[in-house]
């Protein structure tokens, strides 16, 4: 089994993530990670969804996929020529006696402070998932108190869209 | 036997202009074109007048059905359903009053499966909707065009657990083709345009419309035709050239090839392109429960239905196959057995109009995605090229071992030693004395397997049974809905005692609004099927199988049938099979149901166990068929 990441456009409608969402549960998918957003096309939404799977039930999944109507396009992004983000908040213990080595850690990986209490810090970091592991294992000693994590997305690289084309046509 | 009284012809009368005008769009059996209809959701054809008058969005709805051309909707009302039956009231559109939702649904099956249109069902919301979904799942799994409208709580209530609410959207997601719950007045045109051009083009299914009450009672204008929004629905028709080329080269050389047809040849009309490229190849041809009909059962190249029940010669042809050429099949598992031993030296064409089927079971050599009516036009071409120049699969050898195998273990069946009825015999008779030309309706269990076996299909959409999703009840109401759309054709519902007792509501329907069916319950007294299993793997140890029908005579049959306004008949003996067909056969002013009492021990064979191989395929019980393996 291999990581895969699918880019799927669709129509920016009521009930579509479920519609998409129901397929990999019913067919026995476990989703690792889904993002869903407007694109630069307000009737298109991107549903950028990462899931744990062998090739040919993935080309099961994604065939069944392309079948649901409100469905435009599907895209398997390649790991290589595409750029992954993911986005984390984080509230960490930082006492006075530890402030300054916290934010030592949040200089190393460019990650931001947007929030100050007395005894916490709220940190927002963004990168790809590797990267947003080895931040939190370095703030864990200090004491996470609160987290939450998006879901990635991910584009291509280079200067292909693949917003347009005869697919898109009616959106 | 009693006669329906004055009170129910007087309600056949009033419902008798319609019945006409239905006949006369129909025309006879044998003229149908049903592609051609199919696909007339395609291009709605305009309306008389576009009304700039502000309407209901019921009236609206009622005026959108009428504009696609349906001629009859089967269906119950309800609360949030109710103003649309107002306009329904004067409309076009045939409304028939259904006992039971599930009874609406299966109704527009059997209507859909007999003549290739679109069929209408109607539920309110709640349990009008959720009764729904036992026949919405059928015609999934058996692709087949229908559109469900259900009535849904006025908006400001969804969400609010409110009397009669179901998320009756959530709730159909998986088993819809696509489903709408519609938001506005103004967008009922378009979403019941695209629900049926959904419906009934590429791979047919159901399409549910789920319509809020206040949307049906607000104002809103109409306009026809709506122009359809589905940008991202576009069906592959026009299979790829290349991939032709490949299937009608491994065609033209292979020494042991089999046509494994699906009813995806029936749903696309392409039954006479069928029997051209069998005629054409001299390849021998298996039609699976769903393609019974697709090809004629008289016709020297059909060796039958392969699968659990399929006789040994389709089976084995699979099995030893080199080239299994599958025309909208879906190498369901009662085809195949157990998977990694079906047909292992066979190289695979895959042609169907999904192509999520393609390589889904198993992988297909040569893919092809198209409409199989396009697919075997173009195969036929192809393989014409190959013989012209020379190519042509020397096929004598093949056909010496398959007809070996026919002559040897053809399907039949043992009278039964107790001296009671044999239904394999009723079955066989109704078949002989019916003719080719009846429409056969079948439940789910041994009755259908024997009616699927000990009857001959000659024509298209003459044989209409619930193959993948396997519904008990299924008979009485789609040979309903088969009979309104071709109420000059016979039908016969052939049910089991189980099933008939599911849905037998609907005979009131018939009998009071003139459909005339006739229903052959193959009454064993017994689970049949479930009994069959427990004999064979659960040591004869009968748990909850008896229904009483023989012991304690209860439901009585024929009261059962007289009191629903039909006329009920019995048959108890070998001598009395044929003049009790004969006697349901003359009359066509009432629904007919006869109590066949037969015996509860006869067992279906051939039989591939479940998760067993084909090749474990048994003749009788106990008995193997000698395939020496050595003879290939």
């Amino acid at each position: 089994m291999s990581k895969h990441t699918l880019s799927v456009l669709v129509e920016n409608k009521p009930g579509v993530l479920a519609r998409v969402s129901g397929l990999f549960s019913r067919r026995g998918f476990n989703i690792d990670s889904l993002a869903v957003g407007e694109t630069e096309h307000a009737e298109i939404s991107r549903i950028t969804i990462v899931v744990n799977a062998d090739e040919s039930p993935l080309e099961q999944v994604t065939k069944q996929l392309n079948k649901l109507v409100n469905v435009l396009k599907i895209v398997e992004l390649d790991p290589v020529q595409s750029v992954q983000r993911e986005l984390v908040l984080v509230k960490v213990r930082a006492d006075r006696a530890i402030r300054s080595q916290v934010l030592e850690t949040v200089d190393l990986f460019r990650a931001r402070v947007i929030d100050v209490a007395a005894d916490t810090l709220t940190i927002e970091a963004t990168g790809t998932s590797d990267k947003l592991d080895a931040l939190l294992r370095d703030l864990e000693p200090y004491g996470i108190k609160e987290m939450v994590q998006s879901g990635m997305v991910a584009i291509g690289r280079g200067s292909r869209s693949i917003t347009t084309g005869p697919a898109l046509r009616a959106a | 036997m009693t006669r329906p009284t004055p009170e129910t012809i007087a309600h056949r009368i009033h419902a008798t202009p319609a019945t006409v005008a239905a006949q006369a769009a129909h025309g006879n059996h044998a003229e149908r074109q049903q592609p051609a209809e199919r696909h007339q959701a395609e291009r709605p054809a305009p309306a008389a007048q576009p009304a700039p008058a502000k309407i209901t969005g019921a009236q609206s709805l009622v005026k959108s059905l009428e504009s696609l051309g349906v001629e009859v909707a089967f269906g119950i009302p309800g609360g949030a359903i109710l103003p649309l039956y107002d306009p329904i009231y004067d409309s076009s559109v045939r409304h028939i009053l259904v006992r039971h939702e599930q009874g609406a649904g299966h109704a527009a099956t059997g209507y859909a499966q007999a003549t290739g249109k679109v069929g209408v069902c109607i539920a309110t919301s709640g349990p009008g909707a959720t009764n729904l979904v036992t026949p919405i799942a059928d015609a999934y799994m058996d692709s087949v065009p229908v559109v469900a409208i259900t009535g849904q709580v006025p908006r400001p209530s969804i969400g609010t657990d409110a009397f009669q609410e179901a998320d009756i959207q959530g709730i159909t997601l998986p088993i819809t083709k696509h489903n709408f719950l519609v938001q506005t007045a103004e967008e009922i045109p378009q979403v019941l345009a695209e629900a049926f051009h959904l419906a009934s083009t590429g791979r047919p299914g159901p399409v549910l419309v789920d319509v809020p009450k206040d949307v049906l009672q607000a104002q809103t204008t109409f306009a026809w035709p709506p122009t359809l929004d589905l940008p991202g629905y576009r069906p592959t028709m026009h299979p790829h050239g290349k991939q032709i080329r490949e299937a009608a080269r491994l065609m033209s050389t292979a020494k042991r090839p089999v046509l494994y047809v699906g009813g995806g040849v029936l749903k696309a009309g392409a039954t006479e392109g069928l029997r051209k490229l069998a005629e054409l190849t001299n390849i021998p041809v298996v039609t699976t429960l769903m393609a019974r009909g697709a090809f004629p059962d008289s016709h020297p190249q059909h060796l039958g239905m392969p699968g659990m029940h399929g006789t040994v010669a389709a089976v084995y042809a699979l099995q030893k196959s080199d080239l299994l050429v599958c025309l909208g099949a879906r190498f369901d598992d009662r085809v195949t057995g157990k998977l990694d031993s079906f047909a292992p030296d066979a190289a695979i064409v895959h042609a169907d109009i999904d192509p999520a089927e393609i390589g889904k079971n198993r992988a297909a050599d040569v893919p092809i995605v198209g409409d199989a009516r396009y697919v075997i036009d173009e195969l036929i071409g192809a393989i014409t090229a190959e013989q012209a120049a020379g190519r042509t699969g020397d096929r004598t050898a093949w056909w010496g071992q398959l007809d070996d195998l026919r002559q040897r273990y053809p399907l039949g069946y043992d009278e039964p030693s107790d001296g009671t009825l044999a239904p394999q015999y009723v079955i066989e008779r109704i078949g002989k004395i019916a003719g080719p030309d009846a429409i056969y309706c079948a439940g789910v269990g041994q009755h259908q397997m024997w009616a699927s076996q000990f009857i001959s299909y000659e024509k298209p959409h003459t044989w209409l049974n619930s193959g993948g999703a396997g519904t008990m009840g299924y008979a009485v109401p789609a040979a309903m809905g088969a009979k309104v759309g071709m109420p000059g054709t016979t039908v016969w519902a052939i049910d089991g005692d189980g099933c008939f007792q599911m849905t037998n509501q609907e005979l009131a329907t018939c009998a009071l609004e003139g459909i005339p069916v006739k229903v052959a319950v193959i009454n064993n007294g017994n689970l049949g099927m479930v009994r069959q299993w427990q004999t064979l793997f659960y040591g004869e140890r009968y748990s909850n199988t008896d229904l009483g029908t023989h012991k304690h005579r209860i439901p009585d049959f024929v009261k059962l049938a007289e009191a629903l306004g039909c006329i009920g008949l019995r048959c108890e003996t070998k001598e009395d099979v044929d003049k009790t067909i004969e006697a349901a056969m003359a009359i066509n002013d009432a629904p007919v149901v006869i109590d066949f009492v037969v015996g509860k021990d006869a067992m279906v064979w051939p039989m591939v166990a479940a998760g067993t191989s084909n090749d474990e395929i048994m003749f009788a019980r106990g008995v193997r068929p000698a395939f020496d393996e050595d003879e290939l």
